[in-house]
């Protein structure tokens, strides 16, 4: 057979289709982590400093969103953003743009809980000197997520694990076009249906050898800065 | 120093987007809602870098069932149908959802099982001695069942040899509601009898204890129709570029194209578009 | 604008804190005004923290009122406290001081130079730099002081500032105390230390039980304590 060659040759070689993969893999979920940072660490923090009716129902909501099903999530935002939908004329279905939207909206309630966690237990310990130097509302949710920047990484980490491992939504929502919405897990996908096996499993490995890389620095930031900053 | 950091991520995100939204606004390119046999066949690997060196123009190829290509062209989600379920299609088009259907191409249906073959037909021209053979002895059989064109292939066939699948079928006969790679996957894996597109099954690689049973009948015939979606139902419609496709796949350079595309040595599919649509 | 409002006198009229069934202060009524350091004395649990913290506005009466110059909004302007234990902000000793100073409403462009001078007044200009959880329980202590400081208060509350600090670093507290106290700030502070009380005192209110038991000028109260239980605690009894 021409074609029995393995993800590894493909490294190898400096595929060009491969990592056009891999990059569109990263700048889909990292901007899917950095919109749903953006939206969820204010808004955990929100939650976290907040007292109203209803609120420990938002909280269990928020925990148990954590687990939404991506497909579920890639159809919700394929009825959104298809032509027959209200957001049709937008025109971004089977685009990176509707994968970034999907892994935003199945992160989002990832980084926002474990947010309100971490600020919850900050604020425990903050409280007082925080009260006592009169700091406002807005003051005192950026002064926590700050003093929690090392434990948010975790979050974030979480957040970026699920967007780059989930299948589902970006299936539904990119299509898996070849060139333009296929990333590393649509292209697994693929290829296990196509019975190339090794292929696939190839894939995946440089998938996970890719987060693991990424988990590593991100975690080497984290003890380097930590050391900076006390 | 947050508010400095969540206006350079910020930043960063906005200019990601941006720059995939006007890579997506500005550009000469189509959605084809097709089926996984001519995606996973390679054929569109082949096609595609042609007609774009002559057209200019990207083909964004979804890769679905029939059934389901043809619902997200219903919902004005791709400008061109490529698919092969001939029934469904006229329905599609009936209902105002295309403009008009053409045939394109044909390949065939091919039986496939294990090489021990427990029903014993393999050699067989008959798909549907073969089909009844499987049903007596109860061999294990795969089904698509996820509305394909295979899919809806398959139960016809069932309903020729007089079985009434619905009403018969047992745990012999498993509905996986999968693509035909994943169904190829499964029948190697529990040895077990399924139909699939010749296209598919040759480009295969897992293929196992498996091989094909039973090929050559003349109801196993699986004609592609190519439908334009109707612009008047949905203006995003890009009807000059579609239909540039479209005609460009029946015209005498494209037919030559589908029927140069081989793997192995063995054509894939037969080029018939002479009788200029239906 | 500032210098308008002020939070002298500190009136408590009438003042009880109860949580649930147990009484953590009963019926306290007293002034602060400006002068000489008060030092709140009394054995554990007399209620000398609850009683500094309705002083800065933490917490809220059960019953009675608390006053600052004449408001009873318990919004902190002129006043500042300073913990047994400080939260260090997770950033460096010059930050956590510029951080208070913002809050205090000094605009961007002096933090810098009163961050500075502020360090300078606490003796820590050589760790401006050092992340302020490094620092070591003394230096934590003196960098609180210096962001209370940086508040620019008329009275400042500490409640056991060195209560877990070496004999040197105590000493370094009570210097930056004392010189804020001669720069004119009202100094209340809970000390469970009879040295310290002799050190630092003008006058001392002494509790039990929630109750305030004699209120009078240092060495009045450390030679001839008016009531039996001031003086069991001078002698070192346990008063229950």
């Amino acid at each position: 057979m021409s074609d029995q060659f393995s993800a590894w040759q493909l490294i190898l070689n400096g595929d060009a289709a491969l990592f056009a993969i891999v990059r569109l893999s990263l700048a889909v979920s990292l901007s899917a982590v950095a919109l749903a940072a953006m939206i969820g660490m204010p808004l955990g923090a929100l939650i976290a400093l907040t007292r109203f009716p209803g609120r420990s129902v938002l909280v269990v909501l928020l925990n148990a969103m954590m687990g939404l099903p991506p497909v579920v999530v890639g159809l919700a935002v394929y009825l959104l953003l298809s032509r027959s939908g209200p957001l049709g004329s937008m025109g971004i279905l089977f685009t990176p743009t509707a994968m970034i939207i999907a892994q935003t909206i199945l992160i989002v309630p990832i980084i926002a809980a474990l947010t309100r966690q971490t600020i919850e237990d900050l604020w425990a310990e903050y409280r007082d000197e925080l009260t006592a130097m009169d700091v406002s509302r807005t003051g005192r949710m950026a002064t926590l997520l700050w003093d929690a920047r090392f434990s948010l990484l975790t979050a974030l980490l979480a957040g970026f694990g699920r967007a780059a491992a989930e299948v589902g939504a970006v299936m539904i929502v990119g299509g898996n076009i070849d060139g333009f919405t296929r990333t590393m897990t649509t292209a697994v996908a693929l290829e296990t249906s196509k019975g190339n096996l090794p292929l696939a499993m190839g894939l995946g490995l440089v998938l996970v050898a890719i987060v693991l890389a990424i988990n590593a620095a991100a975690w080497g930031t984290r003890i380097w800065s930590e050391r900076q900053a006390g | 120093m947050a508010s400095r950091f969540a206006s350079f991520a910020s930043a960063l995100v906005f200019g990601v987007l941006a720059g995939l939204v006007s890579a997506g606004a500005q550009d000469r390119s189509i959605v084809v809602a097709s089926t996984t046999s001519t995606q996973d066949s390679g054929l569109f690997g082949y096609l595609l870098p042609l007609f774009k060196a002559k057209a200019n123009i990207d083909v964004k190829v979804i890769a679905q069932g029939t059934g389901q290509a043809l619902d997200t062209a219903r919902r004005g989600d791709a400008d061109v149908v490529f698919v092969h379920a001939k029934s469904q299609e006229e329905k599609f088009v009936a209902d105002g959802f295309g403009v008009k259907r053409f045939d394109v191409m044909y390949n065939d249906f091919v039986l496939i099982g294990p090489k021990s073959d427990p029903a014993g037909i393999k050699g067989t021209k008959d798909i549907v001695a073969g089909l009844k053979a499987i049903q007596a002895k109860a061999a294990p059989f795969v089904s698509r069942g996820d509305k394909s064109g295979t899919h809806s292939a398959e139960l016809a066939l069932w309903k020729v040899a007089g079985v009434d699948i619905a009403a018969t079928k047992g745990p012999w006969y498993r509905e996986i509601g999968q693509g035909m790679g994943p169904a190829l996957n499964t029948a190697g894996a529990m040895n077990g009898y399924v139909l699939a597109d010749r296209g598919t099954w040759i480009s295969f690689k897992n293929r196992g204890d498996l091989a094909i049973a039973v090929e050559g009948d003349r109801r196993l015939f699986n004609q592609y129709g190519l439908i334009l979606v109707n612009p008047e139902k949905f203006p995003s419609v890009k009807k000059e570029f579609g239909q540039a496709f479209i005609d460009w796949l029946i015209s005498t350079d494209g037919q030559a194209a589908i029927a140069a595309y081989q793997i192995d040595g063995q054509q894939l599919f037969f080029p018939n578009a002479e009788k200029k649509g239906s | 604008m500032r210098a308008t409002v002020s939070d002298l006198p500190l009136v408590l009229d009438g003042v009880s804190l109860q949580v649930g069934a147990t009484t953590i202060l009963a019926g306290l009524s007293l002034s602060i005004t400006p002068g000489a350091p008060t030092l709140i004395v009394g054995p554990n649990g007399s209620g000398k923290t609850s009683l500094l913290r309705l002083m800065m506005g933490l917490a809220a009466p059960t019953a009675g009122r608390v006053s600052w110059g004449g408001r009873t909004g318990s919004k902190p302007v002129r006043r500042a406290i300073l913990f047994q234990r400080p939260v260090m902000l997770r950033r460096t000793a010059a930050a956590n001081v510029a951080y208070a100073l913002s809050q205090a409403g000094t605009p961007r462009n002096e933090r810098a130079g009163r961050a500075a001078a502020l360090l300078e007044r606490v003796g820590l200009s050589d760790l401006g730099q050092r992340p302020a959880r490094k620092l070591s329980g003394g230096e934590q202590q003196r960098l609180a002081l210096a962001r209370a400081l940086a508040r620019d208060p008329e009275i400042l509350l500490l409640d056991e500032p060195t209560a877990s600090l070496d004999p040197a670093a105590t000493r370094g507290v009570e210097e930056i105390v004392l010189m804020a106290a001669q720069s004119g700030i009202k100094i209340v502070m809970a000390s469970h230390d009879l040295g310290q009380v002799r050190r630092l005192a003008g006058e001392v209110m002494f509790m039990v039980r929630g109750s305030l038991r004699e209120r009078a000028a240092a060495a009045d109260f450390l030679d001839r304590p008016s009531t039996p239980e001031a003086t069991a605690f001078l002698r070192g009894d346990l008063v229950i």
